[in-house]
């Protein structure tokens, strides 16, 4: 018993410091007031002063959260209704065609979802004597197809336990099937709803390999900006772009994590 | 109840339950099947758009075959060691107590969701022939290493940026594992490695077989890793689409495209025979 626990220990603390390692690394020389990465001079915010000078830096900023929202926003209405269709679909057939289908932009490589959607809009623009056909609307389209999958495989399960007889009880007493879908189902699968979205909105904000196959001229997100950092030789600049990341992301699991414990709670005080 | 429901209402519900999917269904086709179909399409043009075996044809020569069988060889390296690290750490983490067992899967996905440019670049600032492994090596005396610029930084990268990749669909099965079962096993005299050969790891293999394709698939498309770590000394599949791309050979990209989505679909479908069903094992816990 002692002995696993040792072996426990030693294992699950090499894995965590090889994943954060490297970025410990990143995260201590976004503080160094020289450009070294190795000699550690002053400690300094001078390159976090730095970024939030750089007006393109913003831009990207600003740009990747405008797609991811929006994104978002689309693919979990699309997803959630997609998941209602699904889970009431009587067909097995049918349903699993479309699963198949659903799945196949998760399952492929990005960089083959990127460059099959880049060239469908590079022929129709073509065809339609665009002079660009690549722009912000099909790094939209691209988003918003990448996130679908996960709308629909966190809202699905939801939809499936769900209680048959509940939305039936709503329609005896006089609810519309809208009304129904509104007031029973959605509260019971918010919490699907919610899971997705979130991960939608991160992926969006992640994404590189799709984003560059099918980014306009125009419209730069912070991946695609972080990469055009890193072909040139990086300035601490982006230490302290990866440094902030960082914690975006802790905070946001932090909260997802409490959230998840305040719905256990609330089932709890239901069942009382 | 129920046809009293069909007769009140039952012709709204299922309108809606009918066309609840369907904008989804309309959107799956034009931006998933069809930008397929193009693929297949510019595979087998020309830019003239007339009809040519030239683009599959060239990519069966020593030249392509070449960058394929490296792709494949360090895409497996690197899916056997994230294997070989992920495996036991999902082990472990499965069997922690409930509250520790929630930080550490936090600390698993923290990496994920950082941008694998960043966490890539990190390890540029690590094996850098001025960088710090190296500085540790000449203050300790000793001559500095070459460490970038080889197979084994790519591998290393693609180990790095995909781990968390093998260990939440292992841990996601390893929860499921009914904790009697290895009582049992343990009581009717099997020791500790007997355990874990009959019962925990047959168990696993759903979790085992989504986190080795989530795995391999992105390591064997990925361009930028080997940009960066492989500092284009030797190109990868992926490198190869992104260069026809850059160089506007859009039929090229194609038709490598469609050979290597070819290759996976081949690939998946001999590794979802080894798994009863893929149903276990996704990515969300």
């Amino acid at each position: 018993m002692k002995k696993s626990r040792v072996l426990s220990r030693i294992v699950i603390g090499l894995t965590l410091l090889f994943l954060f390692a490297p970025i410990a690394v990143l995260i201590a020389y976004s503080f160094n007031s020289g450009k070294s990465t190795v000699v550690f001079q002053d400690f300094s915010f001078r390159w976090y002063q730095n970024l939030f000078e750089d007006k393109a830096a913003l831009a990207a900023l600003r740009n990747s959260v405008v797609l991811a929202v929006v994104s978002t926003l689309i693919s979990t209405v699309m997803g959630t209704f997609a998941a209602y269709g699904i889970s009431r679909m009587r067909s097995r057939f049918f349903r699993s065609t479309v699963m198949s289908v659903t799945n196949i932009p998760m399952m492929n490589p990005d960089i083959i979802t990127g460059i099959s959607l880049m060239l469908m809009f590079v022929f129709v623009g073509t065809m339609l004597g665009l002079a660009e056909s690549l722009s912000f609307y099909t790094m939209l389209i691209a988003h918003i197809n990448f996130s679908l999958p996960y709308i629909i495989l966190s809202v699905l399960p939801k939809f499936n336990q769900m209680d048959k007889a509940m939305p039936e009880a709503a329609l005896d007493l006089g609810c519309t099937p809208m009304q129904s879908f509104f007031k029973v189902e959605l509260p019971e699968i918010m919490p699907g709803v919610l899971t997705g979205g979130l991960m939608a909105f991160t992926m969006s904000l992640d994404d590189f390999v799709i984003s560059y196959f099918t980014k306009g001229s125009g419209f730069q997100t912070l991946p695609l900006y972080i990469y055009s950092m890193t072909k040139k030789t990086v300035t601490p600049k982006m230490y302290a772009l990866a440094t902030i990341i960082f914690f975006v992301i802790l905070t946001l699991l932090l909260i997802s994590n409490l959230t998840d414990q305040d719905d256990g709670k609330n089932h709890k005080a239901k069942n009382n | 109840m129920k046809t009293a429901v069909k007769n009140r209402d039952g012709r709204g519900v299922s309108l809606l339950r009918r066309i609840a999917a369907a904008p989804h269904v309309a959107w799956s086709v034009l931006f998933v099947v069809v930008p397929l179909i193009f693929v297949a399409y510019y595979s087998f043009t020309d830019r003239e758009f007339s009809f040519t075996l030239d683009n599959i044809a060239a990519f069966f020569t020593p030249r392509y075959l070449q960058i394929l069988w490296r792709s494949v060889k360090l895409a497996l390296l690197a899916t056997g060691f994230c294997l070989l690290i992920g495996y036991p750490a999902a082990y472990f983490i499965a069997r922690a107590d409930a509250k520790k067992q929630k930080i550490l899967i936090m600390l698993i996905m923290l990496p994920m969701w950082m941008n694998f440019l960043i966490r890539t670049y990190a390890w540029m600032v690590i094996l850098q022939d001025k960088g710090i492994f190296n500085s540790v090596l000449l203050s300790l005396g000793l001559k500095p290493l070459k460490l970038m610029y080889n197979e084994g930084a790519v591998v290393l990268g693609m180990v790095y940026d995909y781990l968390p990749y093998m260990i939440m669909p292992i841990y996601s099965v390893m929860l499921k594992l009914d904790p009697r079962l290895v009582e049992a096993a343990s009581d009717l005299g099997c020791n500790g490695f007997q355990v874990l050969r009959k019962v925990v790891v047959p168990q696993s293999v759903p979790g085992v077989i989504s986190g080795i394709m989530m795995v391999f698939v992105p390591s064997i498309s990925t361009f930028y890793i080997s940009q960066k770590l492989g500092g284009g000394t030797f190109l990868l599949i992926g490198d190869v689409i992104e260069n026809q791309y850059t160089a506007n050979n859009l039929h090229m990209a194609a038709a490598i495209s469609l050979v290597l989505m070819i290759l996976l679909l081949a690939g998946m479908f001999v590794m979802n025979r080894f798994a009863d069903d893929g149903a276990e094992g996704g990515l969300i816990p």
